[in-house]
């Protein structure tokens, strides 16, 4: 790039003053290239181009009023609230009830683990949120945003959990691993065949493996006792490093 | 306040169409819906017409990069979008109204523009003033805070079509936009499209040829997933003969093209 002009240069050639056809160019041809002059030719504009200037710029400042709480809200929970909160009030509410009902083992505790992937699946369901098409066409719809909203579920659920699992004595020493495990390997599998189908997936085969035989023989199942606390940590940093390295995966949902 | 014009935004463009498709081929459930199209648009507005199946939808939702082409090459603004690819440059410049758009009925408009202007990741300062300008351009600035279940069917389009232009898309993706409109919106919406369409690549998929006679500089014929004609609305209508069916020259022209196939 040439060397800078002068101010002496730029100031005569905002305010149109003669100047040699020769420095004119070469001042002209310099400013195209160089952002620092352009704002030293916008410093160095005569009063009445910055008072018209600085009237449209005025004219044209944003006059709305404020964001609401709301639009900080959907920034992180998906914006069709309110079947999916009525979801995880009612499945947690629905454990507590049941809880009773089964001989040795917490109810809450066989379903917690796969109350946060329930609330992913309905994040991400075509059915559930209508503006689901234009969501998914948008820049903003890729890891980012499925991370957001899995947050926003963790936030709601995990108190309801707690407070379940404490009237019902299902301590969150048991739960709260296989949780974020099931949570985490959903979220890996989404980045293959799709959120809300391998969310469905990953609480079908819970069902299947664990509350299924839990329900029939009885007692706490293998993979809730402490002693797989382990298992569940290497899953779920197994699950957020694969989340991680296929993040590109995320941009088609 | 001094604003300085970055060289990013009179860079020249660095491809020959906003919209490139060779052999492409996308998938609906489990039909081929788009089935070897080849396509170039460039700036105007190109009226998709075809007959109900024909892959219009599908077509568009692919341009929106909704689906992922089966095979063959799709580029948008010059950028691939087929493979598993970083869409967000491509989508930062869409504008997409689904056919069956949804919407969040408790937002007013503008609380839906504002949230589809930050799903597009548009700068924050920038924000308030492009959602009033495209509500206005929609003409429903007296109804910018009412909430969206209050409003009648075209009122919905006409938002509908505010969250698409919000960021000012290179590439405008309509499906059946005049879906619910009524004649006197219609006309307005005509006049809004070529408005657009002179500065960029708006796609409008239509079934009634009027709006294609009045407001496309290019008509898009696609019947069973594939391309059966393009060119200009005059061109279109020169094909039709006297014995076509059909009331207007373009729908003769259509008829004539499809062989009767309604």
């Amino acid at each position: 790039m040439s060397e800078h002009p002068t101010s002496g240069s730029i100031a005569r050639y905002a305010s149109g003053d003669e100047l040699p056809a020769d420095v004119l160019w070469a001042v002209e041809a310099h400013l195209e290239t160089c952002q620092t002059c352009r704002l030293r030719l916008a410093d160095a504009a005569p009063p009445q181009v910055t008072a018209l200037t600085a009237a449209v710029w005025a004219e044209m400042a944003p006059t709305g009023a404020p964001v609401r709480r709301r639009h900080r809200l959907v920034r992180w929970a998906t914006p069709a609230l309110a079947p999916w909160l009525a979801m995880t009030a009612f499945v947690v509410l629905a454990a507590v009830a049941l809880d009773g009902v089964l001989p040795t083992s917490s109810a809450v505790l066989l379903i917690a683990p796969i109350v946060p992937v329930l609330g992913v699946a309905v994040a991400w369901s075509r059915g559930v949120d209508p503006a689901h098409e234009l969501v998914v066409s948008t820049p903003r719809a890729g890891l980012q945003l499925v991370l957001r909203r899995t947050f926003a579920v963790l936030v709601v659920v995990l108190p309801a959990l707690l407070v379940g699992g404490w009237l019902t004595g299902a301590s969150p020493a048991y739960w709260l691993l296989p949780c974020l495990g099931v949570t985490a390997t959903a979220l890996a599998l989404g980045g293959v065949i799709g959120l809300r189908r391998a969310a469905i997936t990953a609480a079908s085969a819970w069902v299947l493996l664990v509350i299924g035989p839990a329900v029939v023989v009885g007692g706490v199942p293998g993979v809730l006792a402490p002693g797989a606390a382990p298992v569940w940590a290497a899953v779920l940093v197994g699950g957020a490093a694969a989340v991680f390295f296929r993040s590109a995966a995320y941009a088609r949902l | 306040m001094a604003r300085v014009v970055d060289a990013a935004e009179v860079a020249p463009t660095g491809y020959a169409w906003q919209v490139e498709a060779t052999g492409l081929r996308v998938r609906a459930g489990r039909t081929m819906a788009v089935d070897g199209l080849d396509l170039r648009l460039g700036r105007g507005v190109h009226g998709l017409l075809g007959p109900n199946g024909a892959g219009k939808t599908t077509l568009i939702r692919s341009l929106a990069t909704v689906l992922r082409p089966a095979s063959g090459t799709l580029e948008v603004l010059g950028e691939p979008v087929s493979g598993r690819l970083d869409l967000r440059r491509v989508r930062r410049a869409l504008g997409y109204l689904p056919q069956d758009f949804g919407y969040y009925k408790r937002f007013t408009v503008r609380e839906f523009v504002e949230y589809v202007a930050w799903l597009k990741e548009m700068p924050k300062r920038d924000v308030p003033g492009a959602v009033q300008r495209a509500v206005e351009r929609v003409g429903l600035a007296d109804r910018a805070d009412s909430k969206l279940k209050t409003l009648s069917g075209g009122m919905v389009r006409r938002a509908g079509i505010a969250q698409a232009i919000v960021n000012d898309p290179e590439v405008l993706l309509l499906d059946e936009p005049t879906a619910g409109l009524d004649p006197g919106q219609r006309v307005r919406f005509r006049e809004l499209v070529q408005e657009l369409g002179s500065d960029s690549c708006v796609v409008v998929s239509t079934h009634l040829v009027e709006d294609v006679a009045a407001a496309c500089t290019d008509v898009v014929l696609i019947d069973k997933g594939r391309l059966v004609f393009q060119g200009t609305p005059d061109e279109l209508a020169a094909v039709g003969g006297p014995d076509d069916v059909g009331d207007s020259p373009i729908e003769r022209g259509y008829s004539a093209l499809l062989g009767g196939a309604w």
